[in-house]
């Protein structure tokens, strides 16, 4: 049975749509936001992570690695990313769970399993799944399509928080299964996006015009990064895009960037590139939200 | 609902309330024994009983504080604690320590010392029903309770943590009187072998209808003597109006909502001065009780929201004015809290089954909301016909984090109540009282006789019944814990250990009980629980329609979390010996890191919803269930269990070594059925799940915590959350939920500078206390459990 790689599975979630959740954090991402604040899910691979804060220095993880993939560098323990084969045997015998593995392969059934389980929640709060990541749309459409029909099969409806770079195709096909499309728009700045996102805005763009073409219900979540996409200008070409293509928006969620992830860079190896960014101030976050509300949406959310 | 805040007159009370230091109130240990001195011997122990708590009511000081709407006292003003030498006598060495402890002291004054000394002391000392009942058990008993096996709950004090029937609304003590008498003049000398017995108890009974007359005779006359001498002309008409209400109640049925308050509170004091009930004792339904006046009293303009608020608040303020009594010995040193268990039902529904939320339940959250006292603990039943108005009401004024109002699933309370064979209307008026214990309320008496250390069992069972601890062979020799082959094998010696134990515990709760059927009636309990009249029988003797002893088991997170690292890492996957497990745990897991680390963060652990531990929960559970529940009671009952801590988890884990799921020597046991500390790690409905695998409809109560930070309960989603989550657990029949809405870094300060948190109040077990009267170890605990987050 196909597999798809999983970073986590987080229950009595409440905001990613409507009611309490189970959201799966698929792993796996094509942009690489500088603000991200969930490093370990851009990569499509399991990674070993080091907690460098618990690691006791005991030496153990290297003596026992049969590959060498471990080793201290200047009282650190340092993962060889080219020799490590993800055996799990150092995570597994840490004595003080220093290290930890991202990412687990999951069957749809065994997504299923794990998605039942809180299915009286469902009920009591009009929730359901949300299908998250990294990228969820960028992993398998065969994959996704098939865990849709299971949960549908059980009357637990399922949200997609997306950003908008994946197959064209697969919006279309798996559109009719889904109650929300959470949105991710960053800047429609190409220069902006390229400096700080990567690429494919325009496919990003295209996208989001096909989903609401194809009636889709959604909401907007945009990530407020002071310095980068915070100025009247940039908020208004977004505002200027909405309208231009009549994207039909249920609510909007503005998230204030923080800068909790930076630490994570560390326990994978990379490093954060987005030491200059800036938390937008709450006078900010206000003056935007009023911008939107001027522009006539609707359901307009600090935070969430 | 908009928060109107106490008003002036309130302001004062509570304030006088919460700031006076209790102290201890000797006139009642006095004049029980003037009257025994005076009686004893020439009449039967119930007429004996109730003529010292008459010779109490006509002799004791009583007191009407300036401003109050509800008049009296158990002593001779707010936070005087009586002391029941009857029941346990202190010594000048627990008087000493109770005036002299910082924290919970009761202040001892030289006059009471000497009373003390020269009178109660060498009345009481060896007439103590505690005397009896340490005389009477056997060193099996002495051993086990020494050890930390179990407690006992009527060591030092009397069945009861009850709540009394609805009658009393409906009718005055002279009316009991009348029924008194026509049951005495049914006596069958002829042919009723317990003719005497009856009219005994009888007599008893009538006595003590008499003294409560007289409690309210004396409460009118004084307002009436206050009223003439009062400057105030809006006090003295209030006074006047006291007088009046105390000229009908108790001696008649209340005919307003605020006699029908008064009524109750007589009622408590008499309850609770003429023994003492556990330190408890509880109005019940009062949204029920009170509905009917408040409904005629507005419908004839005598009463407004404002008035019956505050009526109610004067009530809470009432409650509020009782400390616990003070224990003796031991327990009076380690006991962390001394608040009493009076717990008020509010919601749930009505006795033919309809919803019972009403204009007063809503006043009720608003009193809970407004007043914020520990006293009395205020829950909600929440049933599947409560208005989501009120169970989110109740939402938001638990969120402010003081732990109150608790949430009680109410079709399960009507369950587990038809299981133990009550019928559908006693079931339906049903509820829970003390922490989180069921009974058929006015018909029941349901005695909790104690605490099971389950996880202790455990630790015998791993070294042939030998305790380490009190250098002790407590158990059977069943081998120790390399002699097990299977974790089968493990289990059957496990649960040889556990019936051996119970067998010992019911021993002695059943010579315990008799020792208060003999020698401690309780006439006045007896007049208003349902059916003690009709049979002639004392409460304590099973009078009462229903009678069900509980026994508390105790560690659910715990020893699953045991038992399951065992299977799964010495049995299953064999990633270490049980004879490295075994040394490890000897040395407190000192130097032995990887073993630690695996059983702390590699093992499947109850409370995330994993069937591997939830599997052994559940037969842990039915294993213990199975011991105790049907076993016969002295007073044609039977034993049935609970699953409730109250603070002695924290004690069963002071008697015990590190335990094989990694929690270390002498740290405190997972509380109620929450999870052990920090091993719940995937989110609340993984909780409740795990939580719920549990029959909580084969109990008489079960107890889980949930804490949460302010910031994630914040808004209007916040209370939707938390209202789908009750709703979520109580679909899934979870017996009870509460919430600790508290940050863990205030926490943290308030345990370092403990003066400038005097207000924190904190969610303990069944009950809520104030963060700076906790010992260090129940403050630590309190910090220390899971912080759930929505995010």
């Amino acid at each position: 049975m196909e597999k798809a790689i999983v970073l986590n599975i987080q229950r009595f979630s409440p905001h990613d749509g409507e009611g309490i959740r189970t959201t799966i954090f698929f792993k796996g991402c094509g942009l690489h936001c500088t603000w991200c604040h969930n490093p370990e899910s851009q990569s499509y691979k399991k990674e070993v992570m080091v907690f460098e804060e618990r690691c006791k220095q005991c030496g153990y993880c290297i003596e026992h690695c049969e590959r060498n993939a471990l080793r201290e560098k200047e009282g650190k323990i340092v993962v060889d990313r080219e020799k490590c084969v993800m055996c799990g045997d150092c995570v597994e015998n840490c004595p003080y769970s220093a290290l930890e593995m991202a990412g687990e392969y999951y069957t749809t059934d065994e997504i299923v399993t794990e998605a039942k389980k809180d299915m009286i929640i469902y009920d009591e709060s009009n929730g359901g799944v949300t299908l998250s990541g990294g990228e969820v749309m960028s992993q398998n459409i065969d994959f996704l399509i098939e865990l849709c029909e299971k949960l549908d099969r059980h009357g637990i409806r399922v949200n997609i928080d997306t950003c908008g770079l994946a197959p064209a195709e697969s919006y279309r096909k798996i559109v009719r299964y889904i109650d929300t499309f959470l949105y991710d728009i960053k800047t429609i700045n190409e220069e902006i996006h390229r400096n700080h996102i990567g690429d494919g805005l325009e496919k990003i763009l295209d996208n989001l015009k096909l989903v609401n073409d194809l009636g889709g219900s959604i909401n907007i979540r945009m990530p407020i990064i002071g310095g980068v996409n915070d100025s009247d200008l940039e908020i208004d070409e977004v505002l200027g895009w909405l309208i231009d293509n009549k994207i039909s928006v249920k609510q909007i969620n503005l998230l204030p960037y923080h800068n909790t992830g930076s630490g994570k860079y560390d326990r994978i190896g990379k490093e954060y590139k987005g030491k200059n960014l800036e938390i937008p101030s709450d006078d900010t976050m206000e003056r935007i939200k009023n911008k939107f509300a001027e522009s006539g949406f609707n359901n307009i959310f600090i935070g969430g | 609902m908009e928060s109107r805040g106490m008003n002036e007159r309130i302001r004062k009370l509570r304030e006088e309330s919460t700031s006076i230091d209790p102290s201890i109130y000797i006139e009642r240990a006095d004049l029980f024994t003037d009257a025994y001195l005076k009686y004893d011997g020439s009449m039967s122990v119930p007429e004996m009983r109730a003529t010292a708590f008459k010779y109490f009511m006509e002799n004791k000081s009583l007191c009407i504080n300036y401003g109050e709407l509800i008049v009296g006292e158990k002593g001779d003003g707010p936070q005087k604690a009586p002391t029941f030498p009857e029941l346990c006598c202190h010594t000048l060495e627990d008087m000493h320590v109770m005036n002299d402890r910082e924290l919970i002291g009761f202040s001892v004054t030289e006059a009471d010392l000497k009373l003390q000394e020269e009178k109660i002391i060498p009345y009481w000392s060896k007439r103590s029903v505690r005397e009896k009942i340490l005389a009477s058990m056997t060193d099996q008993w002495k051993d086990a309770y020494g050890a930390g096996i179990f407690t006992e709950f009527m060591e030092q004090r009397g069945p009861g943590h009850t709540v009394g029937s609805t009658k009393i609304y409906e009718k005055g003590f002279l009316d009991y009187k009348a029924e008194i008498a026509e049951e005495l003049n049914k006596i069958d000398y002829l042919k009723d072998p317990e003719a005497l017995s009856r009219q005994e108890q009888l007599k008893g009974m009538d006595i003590a209808c008499d003294a409560i007359i007289i409690l309210g005779e004396r409460y009118a006359k004084l307002a009436r003597e206050m009223a003439e001498s009062e400057t105030d002309e809006k006090r003295k008409e209030e006074l006047l109006e006291i007088a009046k209400n105390c000229d009908v109640v108790p001696a008649n049925k209340p005919e307003t909502y605020w006699q029908a308050i008064q009524m109750y509170w007589f009622v408590h004091l008499g309850v609770t001065t003429e023994l003492n009930p556990w330190d408890a004792f509880s109005p019940g339904r009062l949204d029920q009780h009170l509905y009917p006046f408040y409904k005629k009293d507005i419908e004839s303009e005598i009463l407004n929201d404002e008035k019956a608020l505050e009526l109610l608040e004067s009530l809470w303020i009432k409650f509020n004015n009782q400390p616990a009594p003070p224990k003796v010995g031991v327990t009076l040193k380690e006991s962390s809290t001394y608040t009493d268990f009076a717990n008020i039902n509010t919601g749930g529904i009505t006795a033919d089954g309809q919803d019972g939320v009403n204009e007063v339940s809503y006043l009720i959250l608003d009193c809970m909301d407004e007043m914020k006292l520990l006293q009395p603990s205020s829950n909600v039943q929440i049933s599947r016909k409560t208005p989501q108005k009120f169970l989110k009401r109740a939402c938001e004024v638990s969120r402010e984090g003081w732990g109150q109002p608790a949430f009680y699933n109410t079709e399960a309370i009507i369950q587990e109540l038809l299981n133990a064979g009550k019928t559908i209307e006693d079931a339906r008026l049903g509820g829970t009282s003390g922490c989180v214990e069921t009974g058929a309320f006015g018909n029941e008496a349901y005695i909790l006789t104690g605490y099971f250390n389950l996880p202790k069992i455990l630790e015998l069972t791993l070294n042939n019944g030998y305790d380490e601890v009190a250098k002790k062979q407590l158990g059977l020799k069943l081998g120790y814990a390399e002699d097990f082959k299977s974790y089968e094998e493990l289990y059957e010696a496990y649960k040889k250990q556990i019936e051996h134990f119970i067998d010992i515990k019911v021993q002695g709760s059943n010579v315990i009980e008799t020792i208060y059927a003999k020698y401690m009636p309780v006439p006045f309990l007896s007049v208003i629980t349902n059916d003690c009249i009709k049979t002639g029988k004392d409460y304590n003797a099973g009078g009462a329609r229903y009678n069900t002893n509980y026994i508390q088991g105790v560690g659910i997170g715990t020893i699953t979390d045991s038992l399951a690292s065992i299977k799964y890492n010495v049995f299953d996957k064999d990633k270490f010996t049980m004879k490295e497990l075994v040394d490890a745990m000897k040395d407190n897991f000192v130097g032995h890191d990887r073993i630690y680390n695996l059983v702390q963060n590699k093992t499947p652990k109850y409370g995330n919803d994993d069937d591997y531990a939830d599997d052994i929960m559940v037969d842990v559970f039915k294993t213990y269930q199975g011991m105790v529940t049907g076993r016969p009671n002295m007073k044609g009952g039977t034993y049935r269990v609970n699953m409730l801590p109250t603070t002695c988890h924290v004690y069963f884990g002071e008697v015990m070594l590190a335990s094989p799921n990694g929690r270390l020597a002498h740290k405190p046991l997972s509380e109620g059925i929450s999870p052990e500390k920090g091993a719940d790690t995937k989110g609340p409905s993984a909780v409740i799940r795990s939580a719920a695998k549990m029959d909580h409809l084969s109990t008489g109560g079960t107890l889980l915590n949930q804490k949460f930070t302010p910031s994630v309960v914040a808004g209007e989603g916040g209370l939707d959350n938390m209202a789908n989550l009750v709703r979520s657990y109580f679909t899934m029949d979870g017996h009870h939920i509460q919430f600790n809405v508290i940050d863990k870094e205030i926490l943290i300060k308030a345990q370092e500078n403990p003066e400038e948190y005097k207000d924190l109040i904190v969610r303990v077990a069944g009950y809520s206390d104030h963060f700076r009267n906790l010992s260090k170890a129940l403050q630590d605990e309190i910090i220390g459990r899971t912080e759930q987050n929505f995010n």
